[in-house]
C-alpha cells in the first residue's frame, strides 16, 4: 500500500508527547518519549511538543518546565478541575480537541495503564491508527512514522505504519526507551493554553476514593539500577531466598520469569518480561531462566546482563554479557557472600 | 440485566513455532483457545447474571471455526451467542475490529438493551488492548478498563460502583449504566459449566452474521480497507553477535570472585553507585 495522504491531513505537523501527570507526579515514560519524540521531530524537521492537562496547580506547572527540560519545544497545557484524577470522558475530550485544533502527525503515549486507556477512546474518536506497545520508533524514507513491537508473544517483531492517516500514534511501554538527559538552568519554550470547556455536570463516571498502594514492599522493578531475578532453575520455592539474599547485599531488586509467578512463587508484579516488567537497570543477574523471547525483551536494555545456568546452550546465552556456568544453588549464595565482602571492604576504604 | 461478553479466539500460543527458516509463524495444527483474559471478564459477566437475572450473549469475530469458541462459552453458562463472520472482516486491525463488533452489539439492542459490555483486558496474539475502549467509544458508554472487583451494582438507580487498577494505587469509580468494563487477570475464577449448559451448549443456535446481517453499510470501513494500520514487515528479532563470557574458575567462590571482577571491569562506575545503595549491610 502506498502513501496517498488525503488533503484533510496535508497541514498535519509536529510530534507531540502527551505528558502523563497523575497526582501530581509526571509519569517517568513522558520523559522518556519526550527524549525518543526530539530525535524523531529532528529527522522531520519539525517541533516537539508536550501536551500536558492537569488541575490549576504548582504541580501541572511544573510538569510543564519539565517538558522543556527534556526536550521540547512547545507544550500544549490544558488546566482545569476536572482533569485533577484521570477519567476518561475529560482526557479524551482534552485530547481529541487539541488534536482537531493544532493537528500533530504524530501523537506518542506511554503504554501505561492511563496511556493505553486513554489511547485506545482517542485514535477510535479520531478514527486514525494506533499501534500498541511498541519497542522501537523510526521515520521511513517517505516520512511517514514505522512502529515496532513485538507480537505473538514476542516471538516475532512486526513494524506498523498509518500511512492514510493523521496523526499516526502509538503507545510505549515505560523504560524501552532511555531516559534522556534533562537540562540544567533556566528552560522556557512556547507555551499554548487551551480552555477544557466542559463542566463536571457533563461528566459521568465519579471517582468516588482514591487506594494508593502500599509501596513500602511493592516491587519497583522497572526503575531498579540492579535487578536479580531466578527461575525455573531453582528448583523449588525455598531456594528462592538465594536470590532475595543476593538482592539484599546489592541494595537491589529481586523479580523472576513467568512460571515462577503462575506457580505463586512470587508476586505477579515482580514478573518480567513481555506480559511483565521491561527493566533497564545496570545490571541484571538471572538465575536459573532459560532466556526465552518473551524474557528476552524484558530485560534488553540492562547495560550489564549476567547468567548463571547449568546449561552453556542456553538461549539466555545469546543476550547475556557474562556468563557463569554452574549450579545456582551454590553460585549464588558465593556472590552474596563476595559482594558482601567487596563492598564492605570498600565502604570502610572509602 | 443482559450482558454482551466479546470473546476472541486465539491459538494457544504456548504452542506457536516460529519457521526455523521463513520467520513465519506455523499455524497450522496449533489448538486454538478462547483469549485466557476474556474468561475473567466472562466470569465476572455471569456472576452478575446470577445475582441480578437477565443473560450474558457471547460475541466473537472471526472465521466460521471461530463458532468453537462460542460453544465453550455456553459450556460454561452464557446465555446466548453471536458469531459474526465475513470475509469482508478479512484483516481488521482494532479500528476496524471495533467497528465491526460496535456494529453488532447495536444490531443485538435493537431487539434487547444492553446494560454491559464485557471484553477482555487484551488478548494474547494481538495484545493491544485496544478494541474494549473502540466498542466503548463508538457506543458511547462509559469506560472501565482494569478492574479489579466489581462493588456493587444498583439496576434500579442503574449505577455500579467498581475498583479500577491505575498507576500506584485503585481508583473506586461510580458511574451509569451501560458500561463497558474489562477485568484484571487473576481477578476471579471460570467455573466449570453444569452438565445442563454442556447439553445446551452443544444443541445451541449460534446466531451467525454477515456483515450486512449485523447492519454494517460500509464496506469500507472493515477489514483492510477500514483498518489505518498496514503491518509492513515481520521479522525474527536480531540474535546479538556476540555470546556470552563465561566466567573462569574451579568451585562456586572462584567463578563469583571472577564473575564481580569481571562486572565492574565493564561497568566501573557501578561499584561506587552500589556501595551507595547498598548501605546499611
Ligand atoms: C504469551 C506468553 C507470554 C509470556 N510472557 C513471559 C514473561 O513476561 N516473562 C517470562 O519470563 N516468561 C514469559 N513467558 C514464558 C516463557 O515462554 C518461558 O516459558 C519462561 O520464561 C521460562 O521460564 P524459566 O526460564 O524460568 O524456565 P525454563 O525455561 O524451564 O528454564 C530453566 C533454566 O534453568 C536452568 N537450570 C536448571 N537447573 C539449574 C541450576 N541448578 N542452576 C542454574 N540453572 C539451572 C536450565 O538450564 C534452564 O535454562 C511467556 C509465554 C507466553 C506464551
Ligand atoms: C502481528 C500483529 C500486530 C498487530 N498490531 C496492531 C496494532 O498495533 N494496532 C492495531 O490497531 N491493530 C494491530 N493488529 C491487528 C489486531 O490484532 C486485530 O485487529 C485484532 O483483531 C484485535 O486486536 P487485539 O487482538 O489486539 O485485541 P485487544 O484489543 O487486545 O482485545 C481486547 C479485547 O477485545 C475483544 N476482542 C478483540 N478482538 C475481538 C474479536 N475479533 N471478536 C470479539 N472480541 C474481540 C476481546 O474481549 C479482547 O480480550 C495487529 C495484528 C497482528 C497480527
Amino acid at each position: 500500500m502506498k502513501k496517498q495522504l488525503p488533503e484533510k491531513f496535508i497541514n498535519y505537523k509536529h510530534v507531540w508527547v502527551f505528558v502523563e501527570l497523575e497526582r501530581g507526579e509526571v509519569h517517568p515514560v513522558s520523559w522518556e518519549l519526550l527524549g525518543e519524540g526530539r530525535k524523531l521531530a529532528d529527522k522531520l524537521g519539525v517541533q516537539l511538543a508536550g501536551v500536558v492537562m492537569g488541575p490549576p496547580a504548582a504541580t501541572t506547572r511544573a510538569a510543564v518546565e519539565g517538558s522543556y527540560r527534556y526536550g521540547a519545544d512547545t507544550v500544549y497545557l490544558m488546566e482545569d478541575p476536572l482533569l485533577t484524577d484521570y477519567r476518561n470522558e475529560p482526557f479524551t475530550k482534552a485530547m481529541t480537541d487539541l488534536v482537531n485544533t493544532y493537528q500533530p502527525e504524530i501523537l506518542l503515549l506511554g503504554a501505561t495503564t492511563l496511556g493505553r486507556d486513554l489511547a485506545g477512546s482517542v485514535a477510535t474518536t479520531l478514527a486514525t491508527g494506533l499501534t500498541a506497545d511498541c519497542t522501537e520508533l523510526a521515520i521511513d524514507d517517505e516520512g511517514s512514522l514505522a512502529a515496532t513491537r513485538p507480537t505473538f508473544g514476542g516471538s516475532l517483531l512486526c513494524t506498523i505504519h498509518t500511512l492514510n492517516f493523521r496523526p499516526q500514534m502509538a503507545t510505549i511501554r515505560p523504560r524501552v526507551m532511555a531516559m534522556p538527559e534533562a537540562k540544567d538552568g533556566e528552560v522556557s519554550g512556547g507555551l499554548i493554553e487551551v480552555p477544557l470547556n466542559m463542566k463536571e455536570d457533563d461528566v459521568i463516571t465519579k471517582i468516588l476514593d482514591f487506594i494508593a498502594d502500599n509501596t513500602t514492599n511493592k516491587a519497583q522493578l522497572a526503575y531498579a539500577d540492579v535487578v536479580v531475578a531466578g527461575g525455573m532453575g531453582l528448583g523449588k520455592p525455598e531456594n528462592f531466598k538465594l536470590v532475595k539474599d543476593l538482592a539484599e547485599v546489592l541494595g537491589a531488586e529481586y523479580g523472576g520469569s513467568r512460571p515462577l509467578v503462575q506457580k505463586g512463587w512470587i508476586d505477579s508484579d515482580r514478573q518480567i518480561g513481555q506480559t511483565g516488567k521491561t527493566i533497564r537497570p545496570k545490571l541484571y543477574i538471572a538465575a536459573g531462566i532459560s532466556g526465552a523471547i518473551q524474557h528476552r525483551v524484558g530485560v534488553e536494555g540492562a547495560d550489564l546482563i549476567l547468567a548463571i545456568n547449568t546449561d552453556p546452550n542456553a538461549p539466555i546465552m545469546d543476550f547475556a554479557h557474562l556468563a557463569i556456568i554452574g549450579d545456582a544453588m551454590t553460585i549464588l549464595p558465593a556472590l552474596t557472600e563476595a559482594f558482601r565482602k567487596r563492598l564492605s571492604v570498600n565502604r570502610m576504604a572509602g | 440485566m443482559h450482558i454482551v461478553v466479546c470473546i476472541k479466539q486465539v491459538p494457544d500460543s504456548a504452542q506457536i513455532r516460529v519457521h526455523p527458516v521463513t520467520n513465519t509463524i506455523m499455524r497450522q495444527g496449533v489448538p486454538t483457545i478462547i483469549n485466557p483474559y476474556d474468561l475473567f471478564s466472562l466470569e465476572e459477566a455471569l456472576r452478575l447474571r446470577d445475582a441480578f437475572g437477565g443473560k450474558v450473549t457471547v460475541l466473537t469475530m472471526g472465521p466460521p471455526m471461530a463458532e468453537d469458541s462460542l460453544r465453550k462459552a455456553l459450556g460454561i453458562g452464557a446465555d446466548d451467542a453471536v458469531l459474526l463472520t465475513d470475509r469482508f472482516f478479512a484483516g481488521s486491525d482494532t479500528l476496524a475490529t471495533s467497528f465491526a463488533l460496535a456494529t453488532a452489539i447495536q444490531k443485538i439492542m435493537e431487539t434487547e438493551p444492553v446494560d454491559m459490555v464485557f471484553a477482555g483486558k487484551q488478548t494474547i496474539d494481538g495484545d493491544t488492548a485496544q478494541v474494549g475502549p473502540g466498542i466503548c467509544c463508538r457506543l458511547g458508554m462509559q469506560q472501565l478498563t482494569y478492574v479489579q472487583k466489581v462493588e456493587s451494582v444498583d439496576p434500579a438507580k442503574r449505577e455500579i460502583v467498581v475498583h479500577r487498577r491505575s498507576e500506584g494505587g485503585v481508583q473506586v469509580l461510580k458511574t451509569s449504566l451501560p458500561c463497558m468494563i474489562t477485568m484484571l487477570e487473576g481477578t476471579n475464577q471460570i467455573r466449570y459449566g453444569t452438565m445442563d449448559d454442556m447439553f445446551r451448549a452443544a444443541r445451541a443456535d449460534v446466531r451467525v452474521w454477515s456483515a450486512a446481517a449485523a447492519g454494517i453499510e460500509d464496506m469500507t470501513r472493515c477489514g483492510l480497507r477500514g483498518s489505518p494500520t498496514v503491518v509492513k514487515k515481520v521479522f525474527a528479532p536480531k540474535a546479538r553477535a556476540q555470546k556470552a563470557r563465561p566466567v573462569d574458575g574451579e568451585g562456586a567462590e572462584a567463578l563469583a570472585a571472577a564473575a564481580i571482577e569481571a562486572i565492574f571491569a565493564s561497568q566501573p562506575k557501578l561499584e561506587s553507585d552500589l556501595l551507595k545503595q547498598s548501605a546499611g549491610y
